[in-house]
């Protein structure tokens, strides 16, 4: 009832000014869970307005407002792709000078709102590039190598009793079509090099630096590739940008890799492409409506599915939480942030 | 390649198995064939070659039934399943598939260790059942890139896995009989000595006497217990109970394993493990190395029948 959330946010927001009372350290809103050694690393440095905090019972735009209202109110709020940085969040917290995110992609974030208000937002730069570009290079070797179904072959006790499960195709010589050649783009086209492929790409302009072959749309790089791969950001631009046509432009042999976003592609599309056999395969982290996942592909031998673990490694989480501090320590001394992102760098 | 002789000179070459159908097509307007187990006496005595398809055993008394013999070629990149010591003590030439199978062993071995590492295989276990709307956590997994890898024989296959894994900006050193000066890795003369340096272990060396076993719970045991041990080459380069042991008791992480002691039969109890990935002797195969293996088998019968140095013959 009224009265009883009434209550509730007093209380809240009497704890929140407790917390914040403590020490000369500035607040930071805390919208993520995170682990231990990263909610230390924080709490050496700021006061922490933790959404996650045990017994924090506000869900989590009535815990902004909250926090909004404590004394030195927090200027920082540490995020990650669950959290809709729109005009209704900024208005929620007017303190907020700063966004850090802790996500790989963008798409969550209204860039240019935060632009208007003069809220600077930092993403995670390069902290997870190298292990998504790892893991598209395992997913491709996967579909096309058949890795996971063998395995499952080996597993159901099936070699002993059928005989060698059927054969892969070759990664060395194909055309390998990257869309977005940027931190991760690149790392993939470096490693699948060295794989004797050959390099394509879509971007939104060609790089001078890369003597790879620029396709200027999607459906060209299709139509000249063995392989696709998706690494490029969300955005109005790009979604769905692999749809129907581009499928058919890869061809019967063709085989998709996403470890962008699930929007990227037209994914009622895929599975038709799938189901019928205009593509060969495909290696999918991600997906339109995660967790959900189209049950047909789970009868599909020739797609390997994960939950979005690409950038899931020790090694990056460790990355982040230095990096996520090193934007927030740049923020508060009134340094140029370590990663920042512009509203004009990208087509939104 | 000289054009295929007209049908009644065909050379005559002993099979040591039946062929599979695509080698028997692309090779029956070129060579006349019998297999060992059925020739009559003429065919026994004519035959000059012993085409080894597959990896059935040649011991010294099927060698022995084939006065004429003077080459075995074989199929596959590893021969121990040639009696080489029969073959070294006639005098025959042997040969393999030379670097017909390397890049696909190499891909794949890459293939493994990244399936392991990363989990790749079992997520997607995972994910077909059904559980990601349910559950919650996933647990972390470890960076590939960047690993210290120390590969155990740096010949086709082992170059190759090495040169794919430096544009991981993996760390590479490598194990073999003898260093190659051509090579920009550092050479470990003891395994144990890499397995201690490394954090994963690539085995793609042959299987001989020297190298049976040499895989033990001291090398798995140097490796430790972040370690994770690949093999494309020979299940017979490891100690599998030892390995088994290993695993079990985190004396290693994990293992991807192409391979084992006894194919087809895979240890029971490595399919219940969730930290190795295990695949059907794969790692060499692909439609289009086949096509590879083809033109190299060729190219050995052919140079052996006009009196041309061979393509890919071993050294005994």
């Amino acid at each position: 009832n009224r009265k009883g959330v009434a209550l509730l946010a007093v209380v809240a927001t009497l704890k929140l000014a407790t917390m914040a009372a403590a020490g000369g350290k500035p607040a930071v809103l805390l919208l993520r869970p995170v682990d231990a050694p990263f909610a230390a690393a924080l709490r050496d440095r700021f006061r922490v307005l933790d959404l996650y905090a045990p017994g924090q019972a506000l869900p989590a735009l009535a815990f902004v407002a909250a926090a909004a209202a404590v004394p030195e109110p927090p200027r920082a709020t540490v995020i990650w792709g669950g959290v809709r940085v729109d005009a209704s969040f900024l208005d929620a917290a007017p303190s907020l000078r700063c966004v850090v995110s802790t996500a790989a992609g963008l798409d969550h974030i209204d860039l240019a709102e935060c632009a208007r208000r003069g809220v600077a937002v930092a993403n995670s730069g390069e902290v997870y590039s190298t292990d998504v570009a790892d893991y598209a290079v395992g997913l491709l070797l996967d579909v096309l190598r058949r890795v996971s179904a063998s395995e499952r072959y080996v597993r159901r006790g099936s070699w002993a009793a059928q005989g060698d499960y059927p054969l892969g195709s070759k990664l060395g010589g194909k055309r390998v079509g990257i869309i977005g050649l940027g931190n991760i783009g690149s790392r993939i086209a470096k490693r699948l090099e060295a794989f004797g492929c050959i390099i394509h790409y879509n971007s939104r302009k060609p790089k001078d630096s890369v003597s790879y072959k620029y396709f200027p749309n999607v459906h060209e790089l299709a139509a000249e590739s063995d392989v696709l791969v998706v690494a490029c950001a969300l955005n109005k631009a790009t979604r769905h940008i692999v749809n129907k046509d581009v499928l058919e432009a890869l061809g019967k042999d063709g085989v998709v890799v996403n470890i962008g976003r699930g929007a990227n592609i037209d994914e009622a599309e895929l599975v038709i492409a799938l189901r019928e056999g205009k593509i060969a395969g495909a290696g999918l982290d991600v997906f339109e409506h995660e967790p959900k996942v189209p049950a047909e592909l789970f009868s599909m031998e020739n797609v390997v599915l994960s939950r979005h673990v690409a950038v899931l490694t020790e090694e990056s989480r460790s990355d982040l939480r230095a990096h996520t501090i090193g934007n927030l320590e740049a923020f508060f001394s009134g340094q140029p942030l370590l990663t920042p992102v512009h509203a004009d760098s990208l087509a939104q | 390649m000289a054009a295929p002789p007209p049908a009644d000179e065909r050379p005559l070459v002993m099979l040591a198995q039946a062929l599979f159908p695509e080698f028997a097509a692309a090779l029956a307007g070129r060579y006349r064939f019998a297999l060992l187990a059925d020739a009559d006496a003429a065919a026994a005595d004519e035959a000059r070659a012993l085409l080894v398809g597959g990896l059935p055993r040649v011991t010294a008394q099927h060698l022995g039934v084939l006065p004429a013999l003077k080459l075995v070629a074989c199929t596959s990149v590893g021969v121990d399943h040639v009696d080489l010591d029969a073959c070294r003590s006639r005098g025959l030439s042997v040969t393999n598939a030379g670097a017909a199978f390397a890049a696909d062993s190499a891909d794949y071995a890459v293939g493994l260790l990244v399936a392991v590492l990363r989990r790749v295989a079992a997520a997607d276990v995972y994910v077909r059942s059904g559980r990601w709307a349910a559950d919650g956590d996933y647990p972390l997994t470890t960076k590939v890139s960047g690993k210290r890898v120390g590969i155990v024989g740096l010949g086709n296959i082992g170059s190759r896995v090495a040169r794919r894994l430096a544009a991981f900006g993996c760390a590479v050193s490598y194990h073999s009989r003898s260093p190659k000066p051509s090579a920009p890795y550092p050479f470990v003369p003891a395994l144990r000595d890499l397995a201690a340096g490394s954090d994963v272990l690539v085995l793609s060396c042959a299987l001989t006497d020297e190298t049976k076993h040499m895989v033990n719970r001291d090398v798995m045991e140097a490796l430790g217990k972040g370690g994770v041990l690949v093999n494309v080459g020979r299940g017979g380069l490891v100690d599998e109970p030892e390995l088994l042991r290993c695993l079990r008791q985190g004396v290693i992480g994990g293992a991807g394993l192409d391979v084992y002691e006894n194919e087809p039969a895979v240890p029971p109890e490595l399919l219940a493990m969730e930290n190795v990935v295990l695949s059907d002797h794969r790692a060499v195969l692909t439609p289009e190395s086949i096509g590879g293996v083809l033109e190299v088998v060729i190219a050995n019968l052919d140079a052996f029948f006009s009196g041309r140095p061979l393509v890919s013959p071993m050294e005994l």
